[in-house]
């Protein structure tokens, strides 16, 4: 097959960099994944939040279509895994990924086809719960204020997309189809992805921040601060 | 106290989105991204196969039969962004909570 260099296919994992039985194994993981997220997703989801499931699904299609310079005639493009995760829920954020993956694969031919198991595990399961569980250390350990809120859903962002490129070494460390070092595969991935995670942290916390703004209690990440300040309210209007 | 509805936040977040995917993706950067920069750097990008959905109308982020760049871009944008939208409002059984939505307005 000819080697397709679109410049606008991005981030996501082709067809043919992994083996078979590793792409079936990711698949097999993304599936598992996909089937606990359809079962938690049902205790996040209420009338107000399942459109902005839908908008936040909307929004991460929209915003990987926005290639970003890196250093030396690199790009990169948000995931959205930590974004989602913070915005509707981890379930529900994985649920969004999936959707805007598969769209992308099928219709827009931007990530393999085969290749779907592996970019679902790496730019959905492990953006989303790696991105929310650094989220959610972020706000044990910074003061428990909504205007906290963002800056943890920043950290996340980061570490979600570091933690994508690692995985793929990882990954690529068993099923590559042609051999790479690994320590020489982990550098370049690592560095150039802690560049575009910047890019991710300014962009999961402007959208973040944006929404906390307005409504803070339709983002799910907020929820424990936006209930901590209607008691202190509650009780300091009637000791 | 609150001044913004549920209804204006999802019209002027998917305002945004449709922006974004339909104008500004024209002006989005051309190079390749970090896995194909590695790749080609690191000599694995010749493994890369072409896949299946390539031949497809919107393949590459470009509808089929539109020869200007910007029109050609923007409308595949949109129509995956309302793709997207449907997809995932159906999941989320948004459309059996529209109502509530309404009912919530200006809360």
């Amino acid at each position: 097959m000819v080697c397709n260099k679109d410049p606008e296919v991005a981030m996501h994992v082709p067809d043919g960099f992994l083996d078979a039985p590793t792409s079936l194994v990711t698949a097999a993981v993304a599936a598992v994944g996909i089937g606990l997220a359809l079962k938690g997703a049902r205790r996040e989801l209420d009338d107000r939040t399942a459109p902005l499931a839908g908008l936040v699904a909307t929004f991460v299609f929209a915003t990987q279509m926005l290639n970003f310079p890196v250093a030396g005639g690199t790009s990169g493009h948000l995931m959205g895994g930590a974004l989602a995760a913070v915005l509707v829920g981890p379930y529900t954020g994985l649920l969004c990924l999936t959707v805007v993956l598969v769209v992308q694969s099928l219709l827009f031919a931007d990530g393999g086809i085969t290749a779907l198991g592996t970019n679902v595990v790496l730019m959905g399961l492990l953006t989303v719960v790696g991105g929310y569980a650094v989220f959610r250390a972020a706000q044990l350990v910074l003061p428990k204020r909504l205007s906290m809120v963002a800056p943890a859903a920043a950290l996340g962002g980061i570490a979600s997309v570091v933690l994508s490129a690692a995985a793929f070494v990882v990954l690529y460390a068993v099923g590559g189809v042609v051999p790479i070092p690994f320590d020489t595969l982990l550098a370049a991935m690592v560095g150039v992805h802690v560049v575009i995670g910047i890019g991710e942290a300014v962009i999961t916390f402007l959208v973040v921040s944006s929404i906390v703004a307005v409504r803070p209690d339709l983002v799910h990440g907020a929820r424990r601060v936006v209930a901590v300040r209607e008691l202190e309210t509650r009780l300091a209007v009637s000791p | 106290m609150r001044t913004v509805s549920n209804r204006t936040v999802l019209v002027v977040g998917l305002l945004v989105a449709l922006t974004l995917a339909g104008v500004v993706s024209f002006y989005a950067s051309g190079s390749p991204d970090g896995l194909n920069r590695v790749a080609v750097d690191l000599g694995f990008a010749s493994a890369e196969q072409a896949s299946a959905a390539e031949g497809g109308p919107l393949a590459g982020y470009e509808t089929v039969g539109i020869d200007n760049g910007r029109w050609s871009g923007g409308l595949a944008g949109v129509l995956g962004c309302l793709l997207v939208l449907g997809c995932s409002w159906l999941l989320f059984g948004a459309h059996k909570r529209t109502p509530a939505l309404a009912r919530t307005k200006g809360e």
